[in-house]
């Protein structure tokens, strides 16, 4: 019998409902292989067995009664930046300490109201800033993948790198997790697995972790393109808790799979063709404009002109919004608390305590570039340039493209603790340039392995969507799916 | 433009971070880093174009104007690392 845990959400639930297994043997099968598996990967930083065993129950009690959800007994794996009631919820940060909020955020309440079990929380980048998941208070995760002859840890891309590891690895169906500016289609890449960025108000915030609100984008990781499909149905919502919750009905994305792509117009943007991008990269472009063309899309040369600045603009935007979200941080509401000689001391100290080096570098820019005098230069002029970066999608969707395709990330996954990354940090920032367009102008994108590279290790493609059209990326990233096939990293842990 | 180290202390104290003459140090460096790379926005021309506010052309949803939930201050400081019946402590703020 093939083993649980390499099952799909779609598959499981098919099993599930035939009877086949039942919610508890399955949740017991991934507890069993986090156990023993966490310890090298680090993917976990919270594991919830009991209530995870106990949602199984009463998922096997809805199966019985004929009331299973969409999600009844998929055992699931949580980033830590979503608030679960009572349960760890730390977004990877010294600062919050202990926190287990008194609320469940309404992504993973709409995944429980569907059924799913909460096998824990996963690992990520400290307050989501970081693309290799080092940055992290609970230490890196290790990727699954490693080069072919090698048993050098490469990291598994970040932030959302414990919600991809988990995925690879077998260690959850399906995973939560949240891109600002890369932070889901990176490391989905990275692992050779799916992960989509809805649109912008496509998925409530309410209730997750704070770092760049006008950016921050919940979504899923999963094995395959349909099982992100599934998991983006439950996850997504209209919700009056969040204002820029959208007022539009989900809509079924499962059914858009398999559906033909024929006469579609897949845009090829000149600009994302970068400076040192390796052949490899540059091939699986070719390969997947290939794949599009074979199955009748229409390939169009596009320009997608001010998408060098999009990078530099993320790095006003975000850290200006971050040291806004990040002040609530400071000793008195919750989490660490670093007793000083007065209040203002004591805010420093616990801040500087708290808070790792990358979260400083990006308050401290924040604080800068909104501080008096500085205003209109810095973050004034990056929401204009954002308007610009935005109109350049605008123009090419009016011009009649259905979808962009582009390179997922410029490099496989590296290796953990490299030191030209740990020197420079806008080295690390560029590993989101093909990915931070996105959200400036917050459209969805989806991220889909297209191969291995010479050294065996995934690369991913990405496909750029108008506004709440994900059904269009789940159907051209399905006919991508089908014909680079599915990559499963060789159990070495 | 770039940061001098009197400039990088002065962000610390309004970002309420204490640092170190080295960290303070490093820091300067790092920032400089950063904001040389952000320096090419200078020659977009963004005469006339309006900063984007919001992402997809909505208008903000507003609720109803009623009590909807309330009557949790114990969940509100459960959390805290100091409270006493129902209030945050922290260091006396007023002489």
């Amino acid at each position: 019998m093939t083993e649980l845990t390499s099952l799909t959400i779609a598959e499981a639930r098919a099993k599930l409902s035939a009877k086949e297994i039942t919610a508890v043997e399955l949740t017991d099968a991934y507890i069993a292989a986090i156990e023993a598996a966490n310890d090298t990967i680090n993917a976990y930083v919270a594991v919830t067995p009991e209530k995870a065993r106990e949602m199984a129950k009463t998922s096997d009690a809805r199966i019985a009664a004929g009331k299973a959800g969409a999600l009844e007994g998929i055992p699931l794996g949580i980033k830590d930046l979503f608030g679960t009631e009572g349960v760890h919820t730390q977004a990877c940060s010294h600062i919050l300490d202990g926190f287990e909020p008194r609320y469940e955020s309404t992504v993973t309440q709409n995944l429980w109201n569907d059924g799913a079990v909460m096998l824990g929380k996963l690992n990520m980048d400290e307050f989501a800033m970081g693309s290799s998941n080092e940055t992290s208070y609970y230490g890196p995760v290790k990727n699954p993948w490693r080069a072919k002859g090698s048993n050098l840890d490469l990291v598994p891309g970040g932030s959302s790198g414990g919600s991809a590891a988990a995925v690879a690895a077998h260690l959850c169906a399906g995973a939560t997790a949240t891109d600002t500016g890369g932070s889901i289609r990176q490391p989905a890449a990275f692992t050779g697995t799916v992960g989509i960025k809805p649109t912008y108000g496509r998925c409530s915030r309410w209730g997750v972790v704070a770092f760049a609100s006008s950016l921050d984008q919940a979504g899923p990781i999963a094995r395959d393109v349909r099982d992100a499909a599934i998991l983006l149905k439950s996850m997504a919502s209209i919700d009056p808790k969040d204002t820029t919750s959208v007022d539009l009905p989900v809509p079924d994305y499962e059914a858009s799979i398999g559906q033909s792509i024929k006469g579609m117009r897949i845009g090829i943007p000149k600009e994302y063709r970068v400076d040192g991008m390796p052949e490899e990269i540059e091939a699986l472009w070719q390969q997947g404009i290939a794949w599009l063309r074979d199955a009748g899309a229409e390939i169009v040369d596009i320009s997608l002109p001010h998408t060098k600045y999009a990078l530099p603009a993320y790095y006003i935007v975000a850290p200006a919004e971050a040291s806004s979200n990040l002040a609530r941080y400071d000793g008195v509401r919750y989490g660490l608390r670093v007793d000083g000689k007065d209040i203002i001391d004591m805010y420093e100290k616990t801040r500087a305590a708290g808070f790792g080096q990358e979260v400083k570098r990006r308050i401290m820019i924040g604080t800068y570039v909104l501080s008096a005098g500085y205003y209109d230069a810095y973050y004034l002029r990056a929401q204009k340039v954002r308007t610009l970066i935005k109109r350049d999608f605008e123009v090419v969707f009016d011009a009649g493209i259905d979808a962009i395709l582009t390179p997922a990330t410029p490099s496989s996954a590296f290796g953990i603790a490299d030191e030209d990354l740990a020197a420079d940090p806008v080295k690390m920032y560029l590993n989101d340039i093909f990915t931070v367009t996105v959200n400036m102008a917050g459209l969805p994108g989806i991220a889909v392995p297209g191969g291995l590279d010479r050294k065996g290790l995934p690369l991913g493609l990405q496909l750029i969507g108008k506004p709440f059209e994900e059904e269009t990326l789940f159907k051209t990233a399905h006919v991508i799916e089908q014909s680079a096939g599915r990559f499963t990293p060789s159990k070495w842990w | 433009m770039s940061v001098d180290l009197a400039t990088v202390k002065r962000v610390a104290r309004l970002a309420r971070i204490a640092v170190s003459e080295e960290e303070a140090a490093r820091m300067m460096g790092e920032l400089n880093g950063i904001l040389g790379f952000v320096e090419q926005l200078s020659e977009v021309n963004v005469d006339g174009v309006e900063p984007m506010t919001s992402v997809t052309p909505m208008n903000m949803k507003k609720r109803a104007d009623i009590v909807a939930d309330g009557g949790k201050a114990a969940d509100v400081v459960a959390n805290a690392p100091n409270s006493d019946r129902n209030f945050f402590v922290v260091p006396k703020v007023v002489e």
